[in-house]
């Protein structure tokens, strides 16, 4: 077993909770970030939950590391009358037709699929999303069937656009910004999951849920007027665990 | 009052505006960035009167040509990069009265990577998210994300002239300053993944010597040098990694985590350079060496406390009447 509480440098800490990816331990991270929140200790700057691990970033001229053990510690103790406030489900409208889906095709003849059955498989059932990261807002989504794991491209491409939804091996993620990337792109969603004027910059916060929708080029460009008209609500809703 | 203040003649090498960085938003992926020698710009804007997280620009190895829209009085922190007002040397870590008209411009770099200069009340440009560090890749903070270009004027926000003259002529007492040129080992504490290497891989880390490759950026510094032995595998599930984390690809060669690092990733973690080496870290250039020793969090802590009683010692001498 892994040590539960470690230093990440003289600023931080981490403290662990499994050593997979599972539903229980985000359960548990989700748990402790909503304790952390509620809890506004004034030493603590912020913190990163990752698949495994929350890491608190907090003042070192204010408390020392034996003592915020101690606060997290604390903490933990209060895990198990946590009651952890209900997930929220995303739901993502996706095009995923013509030049947005640049590797939809090849996807589905890797797995003998056809391209319908390829977009009913990814439209089905609800992703998890374990941590956001590698761009602002990116999220890393967990339960993707494996009938539609595909290798990342040989070749990474210099430009994937913002709101591009790809394929890595198990993994489906969402780009958040115009950045190089080698995942299989199968479509895009016309929603903005980072804007910095944003009040909420991130459209996602780690432990949502997403599911997408399958949408035509008509939906997507109407979604697009309405974002920039601010006159579209995003589609979401309390999940039921 | 928001006025003109500097003037971009020529960009040099890579020109930013930094502050103390984006921090409060790493749940969301959001970049922290800031000034990579955090401790120069915080002198550095102690010397010119101002609260340590004004803005102020991060200059590279060849600095850049900047005239004075109006008076204020600059500082230069961190690398010597033979800044000159006007074709005379200014000396780093000295406030100096700039008159309208004068041009700062910069020469062979002495030692050092990095410069900060701080001007009277700061740098305006509109904060993103409660800071104004510019991250180039999400093209986020600073003048529309990017590195500053010829023709660029920045805002400031200079005092009168009274309190301009009050402020100039400060300097820093040496024992203040961190030894830059040291060739002492960069200290480490360890984890949280040792246990993802071998013995014989954790002892090649703590004794052999490593050169800092052409790629240093504000990322991170990818190091060459003896391979560190993993036990089985480098990769780890993603997990949040911070300032100075050094990380172990499957390679064997570590990469140290910089200002411009991403929130977390995915290479086993051998340790994290502790917060008062990283300003000698941060100067390090392309072909400059650097070993590694092992320290506790205690003592880690002791020496980060000793250095901000230091600087908070500076920041009152600064707020009194009293002038060196």
């Amino acid at each position: 077993m892994e040590q539960r509480f470690a230093p990440v440098g003289d600023q931080a800490i981490r403290i662990a909770f499994g050593e997979t990816i599972s539903k229980e331990t985000n359960r548990a991270i989700r748990a402790f970030c909503e304790l952390l929140k509620k809890s506004k200790l004034d030493e603590v700057i912020e913190w990163v939950p990752s698949y495994s691990a929350v890491t608190v970033y907090y003042k070192p001229t204010e408390i020392r590391y034996a003592k915020i053990v101690q606060k997290m510690e604390e903490l933990l103790t209060q895990l198990i009358e946590m009651d952890l406030p209900p997930a929220k489900r995303v739901i993502v409208p996706v095009c995923y037709e013509g030049k947005f889906a640049p590797d939809l095709e090849e996807v589905a003849k890797y797995h003998q699929l056809s391209v319908d059955e390829v977009i009913k498989i990814h439209t089905n059932g609800d992703y998890l999303i374990y941590m956001l990261g590698f761009t602002p807002g990116f999220p890393y989504m967990g339960g993707m069937s494996k009938e539609i794991a595909t290798p990342r491209l040989e070749n990474p491409r210099s430009l994937v656009p913002a709101g591009s939804v790809g394929i890595a091996g198990e993994q489906t993620g969402i780009y958040s910004l115009d950045t190089p990337g080698g995942w299989q792109v199968i479509g895009r969603t016309p929603l903005v999951l980072y804007d910095g004027k944003r009040e909420n910059p991130s459209l996602f916060e780690a432990g949502d849920h997403v599911r997408f929708r399958s949408i035509s080029l008509d939906e997507y460009e109407e979604i697009r007027r309405q974002l920039v008209a601010k006159t579209y609500e995003i589609d979401d809703e309390i999940v039921k665990e | 009052m928001s006025t003109p203040l500097l003037k971009v003649e020529k960009p040099g090498l890579m020109t930013t505006i930094q502050d103390l960085g984006r921090t409060g938003y790493q749940q969301y992926g959001i970049v922290v960035s800031g000034a990579m020698d955090s401790f120069a710009v915080r002198v550095a804007n102690i010397l010119v009167g101002n609260e340590e997280s004004d803005a102020a620009l991060e200059v590279t190895m060849m600095g850049p040509h900047i005239e004075f829209l109006a008076d204020t009085v600059l500082a230069i922190g961190g690398a010597d990069l033979s800044a000159s007002l006007d074709d005379k040397r200014i000396p780093p870590w000295k406030s100096v009265y700039v008159k309208k008209g004068q041009v700062l411009s910069f020469g062979k770099p002495e030692h050092g990577m990095r410069a900060y200069v701080a001007v009277n009340g700061g740098i305006e440009v509109e904060p993103l998210l409660g800071s104004k560090s510019t991250y180039v890749k999400a093209k986020m903070g600073g003048i529309e994300g990017r590195e500053l270009q010829k023709g660029d004027v920045l805002n400031g926000r200079p005092s009168s002239k009274e309190v301009l003259q009050k402020v100039a002529g400060l300097v820093v007492s040496r024992e203040l300053l961190p030894d830059y040129i040291s060739s002492q080992p960069i200290r480490v504490i360890g984890g949280p993944d040792e246990t993802a290497f071998t013995k014989s891989g954790l002892e090649t880390f703590y004794s052999g010597e490593y050169e800092c490759t052409r790629d240093v950026d504000r990322m991170g510094y990818r190091l060459l040098g003896p391979v560190i032995e993993h036990k089985e595998t480098a990769d780890i599930l993603s997990d949040a990694v911070t300032m100075g984390t050094i990380q172990v690809p499957s390679n064997g060669q570590p990469i140290i985590l910089l200002a411009d690092r991403q929130t977390s990733g995915g290479y086993a973690r051998i340790g994290t350079v502790i917060s008062v080496d990283l300003p000698r870290l941060a100067q390090q250039a392309p072909g400059g060496k650097i070993r590694f020793q092992s320290i506790s969090i205690e003592k880690a802590e002791q020496l980060l406390r000793n250095r901000e009683k230091a600087l908070f010692q500076l920041s009152l001498g600064v707020g009194s009447s009293t002038q060196q």
